[in-house]
């Protein structure tokens, strides 16, 4: 019991700077990619569910499909919105974190911390982000498998918009997750969304020639402007006829207009900067 | 010039028309240990809440360590330790990395924390488990490891709501001795909170707290004095008929406390051969106590600390788990 102490380290804590909270930042995010490193039953358990709907359900569905996908093999239409989901699935998950933080205390030990709310937000969504496109990076590895070449613009590409819908689905997790106070509601909760946003998003279908309802819900879904860039990078590299790529690949359109690659993506940032920014207001209410 | 460590004026915390802090006076000198006692819902951890700068005072003001509680929250907050009731470690990590986080967290120097976390660790007695997952710990290490956190920035003030609550009396034995040797190596003011009397005896000096204010603060010492006179309790088979006889042979006032009839007189162990020659009654047993801090409760608000808690509880009800899961 009698400590070593014969000299006590008095160590100081600085004033807040920027520097002090950008430490805050890296530990924080840190932290989601030691947890999830170390937690190999989360890494597989988020990816049975996209590879069960890329081999399952795109095997079982292309014996119907096969007739409209003018010979393409419909898992390899299906497969950009396999890779939204697998970091959708992900990116939630991580954003749960904060409400299991909550339940179990720690999350207290960041709020009392002498940094910025927005550092502990921040921090967050970069470690989900890190997590979810890692898992999307697993998928991209399948791309062999359902028939998608191995090019790396398109590797590039892909990647690139994943990690960005990465970011933003974890920040709309956290947005979630910031009012939340139990496990079971936050499950509950984003059961309710994740679903719809995944099959309005055009997924597992082309947007073009839909019921005026559909396609305006699909127009408001953000996982769309995800999915779409994704799945025109996909088809760029496939050799398809003109009619086959134009129908199961027609691109979002707003009323008519064809919206390019780069302003999906703008789309997928700002509704991530913007859910961030909701998030911050929200934990810096909830003291 | 020192400043006083901790200084609350006037300090109201209010949850709606419940009033659970109703005008807290304090002043706290640097390097004291200091004592909050009182029942559960007395509002001990409402006050810690305000002077850790986690609540805002519905009235009144509060400096720790020279800051604004309220003003200057983030100076508070790097010159405080907190030890909270319920675990904030992340049990998913070892004991070492949850303190490098508190570090990164705090912006402690980064040449300075290894040796820091060797040190605060050695402290608790944790060095040996320091690679350890913390949900391999038992509650007893996982608050000393919290201790160890709440030390490792430092802090000038380190507050610590009921350290031993939930622990077997080996283990609260046990985190005594490390405040003891916290005390003696650390430049350090502590600010605690208990609802045991045997431990309040460690402080420098105690604020007697029920029902939202300070009814009593003075050392161990002279609280104990303030009382003076000796405890006894007598087991009879016939309790009304012992109270009347107490009353009429010997003006003694007694009252039924844990079962047993229980009066107060000076000098008890005298008192006892007169009560056996004179007492009409057949007595059981009996037993003196010097005056003890519950004593001191029990004179100062009527009821001993375990009664006022089954009252205080309806009170908690209301207002839920002031320092709890926010």
């Amino acid at each position: 019991m009698t400590a070593t102490t014969a000299t006590v380290i008095e160590v100081r804590v600085p004033p807040r700077s920027a520097v002090g909270e950008l430490r805050a930042i890296k530990i924080v995010w840190e932290r989601e990619v030691v947890r999830f490193a170390s937690d190999r039953l989360r890494m597989i358990s988020s990816l049975v569910q996209p590879l069960l709907f890329l081999f399952v359900l795109g095997t079982g569905l292309s014996r119907v499909a096969d007739a409209g996908t003018g010979g393409l093999d419909f898992r390899t239409f299906l497969y950009p919105g396999i890779l939204a989901m697998a970091v959708m699935f992900t990116a939630m998950f991580s954003a749960a974190s904060i409400v299991w933080d909550r339940e179990f205390g720690f999350l207290r030990e960041m709020l009392v911390a002498p940094i910025r709310r927005s550092s502990i937000v921040i921090g967050k969504c970069l470690g989900g982000a890190t997590v979810a496109t890692f898992q999307g990076v697993i998928v991209i590895a399948l791309a062999g498998v359902v028939g998608v070449p191995y090019a790396p613009s398109l590797i590039l590409e892909v990647f690139g918009m994943l990690a960005l819908l990465a970011y933003t689905l974890t920040a709309f997790g956290v947005m979630v997750a910031a009012r939340i106070r139990q496990m079971q509601s936050f499950m509950a909760l984003t059961q309710m969304l994740i679903m719809p946003l995944f099959f309005l998003s055009g997924a597992i279908f082309p947007v073009s020639g839909l019921p005026a309802w559909l396609t305006v819900l699909n127009r408001i879904d953000p996982l769309t402007y995800a999915v779409d860039p994704i799945r025109r990078a996909v088809f760029a590299q496939l050799d398809l006829s003109q009619q086959v790529r134009h129908r199961l690949a027609p691109g979002v359109t707003w009323l008519g207009w064809q919206v390019p690659s780069l302003l999906c993506a703008g789309v997928v940032a700002a509704l991530g900067v913007a859910m961030t920014a909701v998030a911050i207001v929200e934990f810096n209410q909830s003291d | 010039m020192q400043h006083a460590a901790v200084r609350a004026r006037g300090l109201v915390k209010r949850f709606g028309t419940i009033e659970a802090v109703r005008g807290i006076d304090l002043e706290i000198a640097a390097g004291e240990v200091f004592g909050f006692l009182g029942p559960n819902g007395a509002g001990k951890s409402t006050t810690i809440s305000m002077l850790c700068t986690l609540l805002t005072p519905s009235a009144g003001d509060a400096q720790v360590a020279g800051h604004d509680v309220v003003g200057d929250r983030d100076l508070v907050r790097r010159n405080i330790g907190l030890v909270f009731q319920d675990t904030t470690l992340d049990t998913y990590l070892s004991a070492e990395r949850n303190l490098r986080l508190h570090a990164e967290l705090y912006g402690v120097a980064r040449e300075a924390v290894p040796d820091r976390i060797h040190q605060v660790l050695d402290m608790v007695g944790l060095w040996e488990r320091r690679a350890s997952l913390v949900s391999t710990f038992s509650g007893g290490m996982k608050r000393r490891l919290e201790i160890a956190r709440g030390l490792l920035h430092s802090p000038r003030v380190l507050f610590l709501d009921e350290p031993t609550i939930g622990l077997d009396p080996q283990t609260r034995a046990s985190i005594w001795s490390y405040i003891g040797v916290l005390r003696k190596t650390e430049a350090i003011t502590i600010f605690m909170t208990t609802h045991y009397m045997d431990e309040a005896e460690y402080c420098d000096r105690i604020a007697i707290m029920d029902q939202g204010r300070i009814i009593a603060l003075d050392t161990p010492e002279a609280l104990k004095a303030s009382v003076g006179d000796d405890r006894i309790q007598i087991q009879t088979d016939d309790d009304a008929g012992a109270i009347t006889a107490l009353e009429e042979r010997f003006g003694l006032y007694a009252t039924m406390v844990e079962g047993a009839v229980t009066f107060r007189v000076a000098q008890g162990e005298q008192f006892v051969p007169k009560l056996f020659a004179e007492f009409p009654l057949a007595i059981r047993s009996v037993s003196v106590s010097r005056p003890s801090l519950d004593d001191v409760f029990l004179s100062y608000t009527g009821t001993t600390i375990r009664d006022a808690e089954a009252g205080a509880a309806d009170r908690l009800r209301h207002t839920g788990r002031m320092f709890g899961r926010r």
